[in-house]
């Protein structure tokens, strides 16, 4: 069922209440998504993205419950990505010369997925579309935001800004719009969203939305393709995106530990300690790796201004969870974070030396030679990993 | 002549092939390029490059 956002623009995608994962088991999603398809009727009828292939024939069949397929004009392809594209095969399979309308990027990256030579129509950023009733698409390319096809398209007269991808949130709702929702809950995941997908890109966002900005366009709504739409306020999560894309961080301090016998959880909660003796008002936030969720543990890095990295050594080496998170905080290319090592050893003790150097490579100003420990930490010990926190502190 | 590298998508930029795409002629060094050049593959500019 079609549900209204404003005129003769619908929504028409699907709620996912009962997903957990995503990107594969990539992405931990714990209050589900949505996968956001419009429908824009008039003199032209047009289809601005479909829904993940699981849930295609589900969406053409309300497609079709709503709109004679043959009456759909063009199909606007913002983003080539499955979650947005996977009903295209079955849908381009019952009205196969529809035109669609994309990036020359999104057209090669559609042919890559699906091998389907389609209509495609290209598009640059600043082409229009007109669709009757003196209303317009406006195409505005936004490569890299955050794969190299992703477009937005503006309705013009509605000033609704159909963004895809950007200013997005993993987050179920029957209800559409942000004033619908939990305040909390959507800012919580509109963070988790920036955090764990666009960080790598944030020098690029920083032009894109000063470019968007040079346009001038009234936006009145934004139309994502995942979680609420807009609509209340729409700028203030282009505001919220401007401040994180500028190497956001707080004056919070986030542990990161594994631990085999619990030395280096006690080595941990000492440097928590210490960092709270020379600097009272910062956060600090100290997660065991292996029990926690990885990605939620990345939003709490993004809001920080230095992480502590803790693991023992076992067989010459790190404690592969934390091996992984480092590499999930490389690929994220962070700016402008400090970093520190620490952790336990019995004979040989070069896990803190390797974290270091992985933390170096993963663009983070390794401020000392972090604190090393032979076997479990006496009260001596104890009292030096708060003296190591209190170095931390204050910095 | 160095190749450099996209910090953004991570397209090595080959002064020896050049960029066909955006009408650069092999042999052009990367500090020869106009500043209006992109990367190739996802539209980044050139100050996101960084030496391989």
């Amino acid at each position: 069922m079609k549900k209204l956002i404003k005129n003769n623009v619908y929504w028409l995608g699907k709620v996912d209440w009962d997903l957990r994962k995503f990107h594969g088991d990539e992405l931990s999603t714990g209050r589900g998504s949505s996968y956001n398809s419009y429908l824009v009727q008039e003199e032209k009828n047009v289809l601005i993205d479909t829904v993940w292939m699981p849930y295609d024939n589900e969406f053409i069949a309300n497609l079709a419950g709503e709109i004679d397929l043959n009456k759909i004009d063009y199909i606007i392809v913002n983003h080539s990505e499955v979650d947005h594209s996977g009903s295209l095969p079955e849908l381009m399979k019952l009205i196969p010369d529809t035109p669609i309308y994309c990036t020359a990027n999104g057209a090669k990256l559609l042919k890559g997925h699906y091998h389907q030579d389609w209509n495609f129509n290209i598009v640059k950023t600043g082409d229009r579309l007109e669709i009757g009733n003196g209303k317009e698409l406006v195409f505005v390319e936004m490569q890299m935001l955050h794969w190299p096809d992703s477009m937005a398209t503006y309705l013009t007269k509605d000033n609704i800004l159909f963004s895809n991808d950007a200013f997005g949130q993993h987050l179920a709702t029957e209800n559409l719009f942000n004033d619908k929702v939990d305040p909390c809950e959507l800012f919580s995941e509109a963070i988790k969203y920036y955090a764990n997908i666009l960080t790598p890109f944030s020098s690029v966002l920083r032009k894109k939305l000063q470019e968007i900005i040079s346009f001038g366009l009234t936006i009145d709504i934004i139309a994502t393709s995942h979680g609420v739409i807009w609509r209340d306020n729409p700028m203030q999560i282009v505001e919220k995106y401007a401040l994180w894309a500028n190497d956001y961080q707080e004056d919070q301090i986030t542990i990161v530990y594994d631990t085999m016998w619990n030395g280096t959880k006690k080595i941990a909660e000492r440097i928590v300690e210490g960092i709270l003796k020379a600097s009272p008002d910062t956060t600090v936030k100290i997660f065991h790796i292996a029990r926690s969720d990885h990605n939620d543990v990345i939003t709490e890095v993004f809001k920080s201004k230095m992480v502590v990295m803790g693991s023992p050594t076992l067989n010459n080496n790190i404690l592969p969870e934390i091996v992984g998170f480092i590499s999930n905080m490389k690929g994220l290319k962070f700016k402008n974070k400090k970093a520190a090592a620490f952790g336990c050893y019995g004979w040989s003790g070069e896990s803190v030396k390797q974290m270091n150097e992985l933390m170096g490579s993963a663009g983070f100003e390794v401020i000392n030679e972090g604190f090393r420990n032979l076997w479990n930490p006496d009260e001596d010990q104890l009292a030096k990993a708060v003296e190591f926190g209190e170095q931390l502190g204050k910095l | 002549m160095g190749k450099y590298v996209c910090a953004i998508c991570g397209y090595i930029y080959d002064p020896a092939l050049g960029d066909s795409e955006g009408g650069i002629a092999p042999g052009t060094a990367f500090a020869d390029l106009p500043a209006d050049w992109v990367c190739p593959e996802c539209g980044a500019s050139k100050e996101e490059f960084v030496a391989e």
